[in-house]
């Protein structure tokens, strides 16, 4: 094969997996909407949607349908640009870091990696830089929208974002200390087998039960990063009206809500793969049953971590401002910080 | 690979003037995030990933982040151009160029453009870089870190009210 159509085929191969995986990434985040709506309906004893469709199923359809078509509303006293920016910002940048997610075990066709967009050697990273990059996005909107609420609602967002920042960083350091690789499919490979004493012989070989402390810390950490209850501040309808998209309506708005939901799903991808072995779980049968278990079992754990999120919102109440600061910098983050010293002790006495 | 390095160049070089050209200071400060995020793509192409990722984390991502923050606190619009100082207004384009011609010219001395880059003998991955910190280079490290903190102690009491 000559270099030319070697690199049309790495090209075209490319387009195809970035498209199959936007669009299972869409669809996901529009069934989320819907599971979301239902299972706080019936945490709280209501039924949801229902209407449209077998128990509501064709609802984030009728939802897509209705932002499209609604009205565009575009305040007067806006900054023009950086108004219009601030929506595709926060989707783009909330898609993005689906590229370095690895979905299922190492298979290579034609030399491409089938269940990952690109493996970086410096993965992980890429994915905090491109979440300390979604600030920008509700921080700008909150500011060119030339209004009160959503300049409290992104002042708000970016202090809390930095400050939580930190702490989701240090919380995942105890496990790049045990993987010793920045590769995201590095860290879930060395997390394959079984413990080999005191797990019963079928506990599995997950990080979580070497960093119990380090996964509590991200998991918080990364629920205030993503601004859900009992987080939602940047948000906060009884108190800032809708918080920083208080005056985005129709499309603009709905990439906004797009994005929150993209970002949950990152998180939980990410959750998965350091500290639940990612793909990894019981494989058996024929070839093609070999290849797919991986994915069913990363999207399942994935799943879990979706339904943690929404369990929360249905039970937690919201923080108020000052106890969500006091909490990230004097409880969480000397926590993280005693995490990293506690595991690098550990390893050096262990060897 | 050249190609994207053109880009990622013009777009800094772009990026870089209208950081000092626009009179929004919001505008001067996504400007820099640009700059500072072609930077980190020229840094991705000479094979160091890590300095590339962690330029986007610490700048873009943090410090950037608290300027853009301050200048919403503020609510800092358009500025007002002053023009007091006839000094500067006379004085300012010569001596930028002159020192503009300065820094190529070491540069040029340096490294003529005929010449290949020189090999470093280092490698981009964290490993290595790491090593290079907390192994070779410790103490000047520490150092650092230290004279940070101080600075920022200084800046909280400064910053403190007065009892």
């Amino acid at each position: 094969m000559d270099t030319a159509s070697s690199l049309g085929f790495f090209v075209m191969v490319t387009i195809i997996k970035v498209v199959v995986v936007m669009l299972v990434l869409l669809t996901v985040i529009a069934y989320l909407t819907w599971l979301e709506r239902k299972v706080v309906a019936h945490i709280q004893s209501r039924w949801g949607p229902y209407l449209t469709g077998p128990h509501g199923l064709l609802q984030p359809v009728a939802d897509g349908l209705k932002f499209l078509f609604k009205e565009d509303i575009v305040p007067l006293e806006v900054d023009r640009l950086i108004y219009w920016l601030a929506p595709f910002l926060a989707f783009t940048l909330a898609c993005l870091s689906i590229a370095v997610i690895p979905f299922g075990a190492h298979y290579q066709f034609h030399g491409h990696e089938l269940f990952q967009l690109t493996d970086l050697n410096v993965g992980l990273l890429f994915v905090f830089a491109v979440t300390s990059l979604g600030v920008y996005s509700i921080a700008l909107a909150g500011w060119s929208s030339n209004s009160k609420y959503p300049l409290l609602g992104g002042l708000r967002s970016s202090a809390q974002m930095i400050s939580y920042e930190i702490s989701l960083s240090l919380a995942v350091i105890g496990v790049l200390m045990i993987s010793g690789t920045l590769s995201l499919r590095g860290i879930v490979e060395q997390q394959a087998g079984l413990w080999e004493s005191g797990g019963l012989g079928i506990l599995p070989h997950w990080n979580l039960f070497l960093q119990p402390v380090g996964f509590i810390c991200y998991f918080t950490a990364a629920v205030a990063e993503t601004n859900r209850v009992p987080f939602d501040l940047p948000e906060g309808e009884t108190e800032l009206v809708g918080g920083f998209h208080t005056e985005y309506s129709s499309f603009k708005f709905a990439l906004f809500f797009l994005s929150e939901y993209a970002n949950m799903i990152t998180v939980s991808c990410l959750a998965t793969l350091l500290f639940f072995g990612g793909w990894l779980g019981p494989v058996f049968g024929p070839g093609w049953l070999r290849l797919l278990l991986p994915v069913l079992w990363f999207f399942l754990k994935v799943f879990c971590f979706l339904f943690f999120y929404i369990w929360m919102r249905g039970t937690l109440p919201r923080f108020r401002y000052d106890q969500l600061m006091a909490f990230g910098w004097k409880f969480l983050l000397p926590l993280a910080l005693l995490n990293i010293l506690v595991t690098g002790l550990i390893m050096t006495w262990v060897g | 690979m050249a190609i994207l390095f053109y880009i990622a160049a013009a777009l800094a070089i772009v990026a870089g003037l209208s950081v000092i050209l626009h009179r929004t200071p919001v505008y001067s400060a996504l400007s820099l995030i640009v700059v500072l995020g072609a930077l980190a793509v020229i840094y991705l192409l000479l094979g160091a990933p890590f300095i590339a990722m962690i330029q986007v984390i610490v700048y873009a991502g943090a410090i950037m982040v608290l300027f853009v923050m301050v200048i919403m606190l503020l609510n800092a619009h358009r500025e007002q151009p002053i023009d007091r100082s006839r000094f500067a207004h006379y004085l300012g384009g010569p001596v930028l160029i002159a020192l503009l011609v300065e820094i190529l010219f070491a540069v040029w001395r340096q490294f003529p453009v005929s010449s290949t880059p020189p090999a470093v003998g280092l490698e981009g991955d964290p490993a290595s870089i790491g090593h290079l910190l907390f192994r070779t280079y410790v103490l000047p490290f520490e150092v650092t870190s230290i004279l940070i903190l101080v600075a920022m102690l200084g800046a909280v009491i400064l910053a403190k009210k007065q009892p």
